[in-house]
C-alpha cells in the first residue's frame, strides 16, 4: 500500500495553510459573535484542526462527509467556499444554506458535505446511508463520518458501527476524542475509555492516532481510506485531541483545570507543526507570516462578502420546508 | 365501473411495493424481517425471492440506524422504502425522522431533498396491550416537512405508495393493523391516487363524520346505524393527515352543519383537536351544533378484550355523538 505522505515543501505548507485558515476563520467568528453579528451557539474547533485537515487530505472529490455541530474545520478543510460559509454564519441569503442552518448545520452539495448535525450521534446513521446509497449505485466513493467522544455514548453510534460492518459499507468513522462531551469527562462516561478498542467489538479495524499531529492523522487516514477502497468495509479512526476553548462560546470550565488546558495548548497542532517545520528548515518565519497573511486576506474578503449580503426575505421563510423536486 | 377484482389490503400493499421495485432500480426496501421472514404482517412475503438481498434488506433491530440509513441513501440518490415494523418501534427512530428527515431540506437551504418513504403498521385492536397498540400518527402530523398518509381503503393501499415515492419529500405511510385482512373490490380502471386530498366516502346531509384508518371504517359503520334512525351521515376519509385538506372538510361542514371527528388516538393534543380547531377558525358560522370528538380513552391500551374495546371509539359511540348533534333540528 502506498500510504506515504508527500513530505515535500508544498504539501507541508498546504497542511499549515489549512490549519491556519480554520484557526483564523474562527478567531474572526469570535469577533463577529461579540459584535452580535453571529448568533446562537458557536462551537469552536480551536485545538482540533489537525484532525479534519489530516483526514480531508486522504479523501477524493467523489467522497462524502458527515460532520457535527463543531464543523467549521471540516467545512473549510473540505473546500466549502469560505465566503458562503461566512455568509451563513451571518445568516444571509448568500450563505450556503441561505441562513437557515447557521454555524451548526453547514451543508454544501458541491463538495458532498452532508451537514453539520447538531444532535450528538445523529450524523452516524445518515453517514452509513450515504455510503449505502453510493455503494448501491456502484459509485467508488466512501463517506467520512466525524463525531465526538460524546457520540460514542449514544446508541446510534453502536447501531451504526454494527450495521456498517454487517453490510460492509465504505465508511471511515472518525472519532474526534477531545476528552469531554460538553462537561462530561470520558472517564466518567465510558466504561472503556480506549475508544478505538470499541471497534473490535464490531470486528471493525480501528486505530488511535495523535490527533494533535496533522501528519500522523493524514498518514492514518490514508491507510484507512486505502483499506476501505480495497476491501469495501468500514474503518475506525480515533483521533486523540483537545478543545482549547469552551464547549460553545462561554462556559465556566468547572469540569477541567487551567493546568490541563495549558498542558494541551503546548501540544497544540499548529504551534507544534509550525515549530517542527522551522526546526527542520522547511519553513522560515516569513513563510509562516505569509501563510497567515494570505489566510487573513481570504477571511477579510469572506467577511466583506457576508456583510454585503442580503437578508433572506421573510416571504421566503417557508421555502424548502418541502421540496418541489429532488435537486440534481 | 370496470370489472372489479377483490384484493386484501395486505396484498394491495405488497403489489404496490413490487410495482415500485420493478419501476425504479433505485428503489429498495429495508426493515426488520422484511426478507426471509416475509414481513411481520406478511406484506413483503415473496419479495426477497423475486428481488434478492440487495434490494430487500433485512436489518438488525436498530431502528435509528436503518431509518437514518434510509435518509442518507435518499440524499445520495436512492429511493428507499423503509419499513418500521410498527409505530411503537418508530419511537426508537424519532431522532432520525424528526431531526434529520424533516429538517434537512429546509436546513440545507434546499440543497438536499429527502425522497424517502417510511411505512409502518399502526393502531390498536389486536389485544396486544399498551406497548404495541399506539396510534401516534397524529404526533407525526405535527411535524413540518413530512407528509403523512393513512390508507383506509384497498385502493389507497394499492396506489398511495407510488405517489409517495414520486414525492421529493419524506412520506410516512401508516397502515392500520386491523385492515391487513380486509378484502374489497379494486377498480382495474384506477391506476393512481392523489396524496393531497381528503375524500368523501359516503354522501349525507345531516352530519359529517370525519375519520381515517380504522376510524374511517368505524365511522362508516356508524353511518349505517344512523341511517336506520333516518339520519344521513356524510363520511370524510382524511387519507392525508399532513398537510390537512381543510377545504374538503369545510365544504362538508358547510353542507351538513354538524361534525363528529373520530380519532383512535388520545383526545388531548390530538389530530382531532387540530381538525376541530380549523373548523372553529374557518367554519364556525356554518355550524348549527357544537363540535364533537370521539377519541381513544386516555389510558395505556389494556390487554383484556372488553377493556380494549372500551378504550377505543366504537360505531355505537360515534352514532350516539352524531344523534346528540342532530336531535332538536
Amino acid at each position: 500500500m502506498n500510504t506515504r505522505i508527500r513530505l515535500d515543501h508544498d504539501h507541508l505548507h498546504h497542511l499549515l495553510r489549512q490549519m491556519v485558515r480554520i484557526r483564523h476563520f474562527e478567531a474572526k467568528c469570535v469577533e463577529l459573535y461579540q459584535a452580535q453579528k453571529i448568533f446562537g451557539f458557536l462551537h469552536l474547533y480551536d485545538g482540533e484542526e489537525a484532525v479534519s485537515v489530516g483526514v480531508m487530505e486522504a479523501l477524493g472529490a467523489e467522497d462524502a462527509i458527515v460532520a457535527t455541530y463543531r464543523e467549521h474545520g471540516q467545512a473549510i478543510a473540505r473546500g466549502v467556499a469560505m465566503d458562503r460559509l461566512m455568509a451563513e454564519m451571518l445568516g444571509k441569503q448568500e450563505g450556503c444554506c441561505r441562513g437557515r442552518g447557521g454555524s451548526m448545520h453547514i451543508f454544501d452539495r458541491a463538495t458532498r458535505f452532508y451537514g453539520g448535525n447538531a444532535i450528538v450521534g445523529g450524523g452516524l446513521p445518515l453517514a452509513i446511508g450515504v455510503a449505502l446509497g453510493d455503494k448501491m449505485q456502484g459509485k467508488k466513493a466512501l463517506t467520512a463520518c466525524f463525531f465526538g467522544d460524546g457520540a460514542v455514548e449514544e446508541g446510534e453510534f453502536h447501531e451504526s458501527m454494527n450495521l456498517a460492518e454487517v453490510w460492509q459499507l465504505p465508511v471511515l468513522f472518525v472519532c474526534e476524542n477531545n476528552l469531554y462531551s460538553m462537561g462530561m469527562a470520558v472517564e466518567r462516561a465510558e466504561s472503556e475509555t480506549n475508544i478505538a478498542r470499541k471497534a473490535a467489538a464490531y470486528r471493525m479495524p480501528g486505530v488511535a492516532v495523535d490527533g494533535m499531529d496533522v501528519v500522523a492523522v493524514e498518514a492514518a487516514a490514508r491507510e484507512a481510506v486505502e483499506r476501505i477502497r480495497a476491501d469495501g468495509g468500514p474503518q475506525f479512526l480515533e483521533c486523540r485531541t483537545y478543545r482549547f476553548r469552551a464547549h460553545s462560546m462561554f462556559d465556566s470550565q468547572a469540569y477541567r483545570s487551567k493546568d490541563e488546558i495549558e498542558t494541551w495548548r503546548r501540544k497544540g497542532p499548529i504551534a507544534r507543526f509550525e515549530g517542527w517545520l522551522r526546526e527542520s528548515g522547511l519553513a522560515r518565519e516569513e513563510d509562516v507570516a505569509r501563510v497567515e497573511a494570505e489566510a487573513d486576506a481570504e477571511i477579510d474578503a469572506a467577511v466583506a462578502f457576508a456583510e454585503a449580503g442580503t437578508p433572506e426575505p421573510v416571504e421566503e421563510l417557508e421555502r424548502f420546508v418541502t421540496m418541489d423536486q429532488v435537486p440534481s | 365501473m370496470s370489472d372489479a377484482a377483490a384484493m386484501t389490503y395486505r396484498e394491495a400493499c405488497k403489489q404496490a411495493i413490487r410495482d415500485a421495485l420493478l419501476a425504479d432500480p433505485k428503489c429498495f426496501l429495508m426493515g426488520e424481517d422484511v426478507g426471509r421472514y416475509g414481513g411481520c404482517y406478511a406484506v413483503t412475503k415473496g419479495l426477497l425471492e423475486e428481488f434478492g438481498e440487495e434490494r430487500i434488506r433485512d436489518t438488525p433491530l436498530s431502528e435509528s440506524a436503518y431509518v437514518g440509513a434510509g435518509i442518507g441513501a435518499a440524499m445520495a440518490g436512492m429511493r428507499p422504502i423503509v419499513e418500521i415494523m410498527t409505530v411503537n418501534f418508530s419511537l426508537l427512530a424519532l431522532d432520525q425522522i424528526v431531526n434529520n428527515a424533516a429538517t434537512i431540506p429546509h436546513m440545507s437551504g434546499g440543497q438536499f431533498a429527502v425522497p424517502l418513504v417510511i411505512r409502518m403498521a399502526t393502531g390498536a385492536g389486536r389485544r396486544v396491550a399498551a406497548q404495541h397498540s399506539h396510534s401516534l400518527e397524529g404526533w407525526y402530523a405535527h411535524i413540518p416537512g413530512l407528509r403523512i398518509l393513512a390508507p383506509a381503503v384497498i385502493e389507497d393501499a394499492r396506489w398511495m405508495l407510488a405517489a409517495a415515492l414520486a414525492d421529493p419529500n419524506p412520506v410516512l405511510i401508516f397502515e392500520h393493523v386491523m385492515l391487513y385482512n380486509m378484502e374489497d373490490a379494486l377498480d382495474p380502471a384506477v391506476a393512481e391516487v392523489d396524496i393531497a386530498h381528503a375524500k368523501c366516502r359516503r354522501d349525507g346531509r345531516d352530519v359529517t363524520l370525519i375519520g381515517y384508518g380504522n376510524g374511517l371504517l368505524k365511522a362508516l359503520a356508524a353511518a349505517d346505524l344512523l341511517e336506520a334512525d333516518g339520519i344521513a351521515a356524510e363520511v370524510i376519509d382524511l387519507r392525508v393527515l399532513r398537510p390537512l385538506d381543510t377545504a374538503t372538510i369545510l365544504a362538508s361542514v358547510a353542507k351538513t352543519r354538524r361534525v363528529v371527528i373520530v380519532d383512535e388516538g388520545w383526545k388531548s393534543g390530538s389530530l382531532a383537536a387540530e381538525i376541530g380547531m380549523r373548523i372553529a377558525e374557518d367554519g364556525f358560522f356554518d355550524l348549527d351544533a357544537p363540535l364533537r370528538r370521539v377519541c381513544g380513552r386516555e389510558v395505556p391500551m389494556p390487554y383484556a378484550p372488553h377493556l380494549e374495546d372500551a378504550a377505543l371509539p366504537q360505531p355505537a359511540d360515534i352514532a350516539a355523538a352524531a344523534r346528540g348533534l342532530v336531535r332538536g333540528r
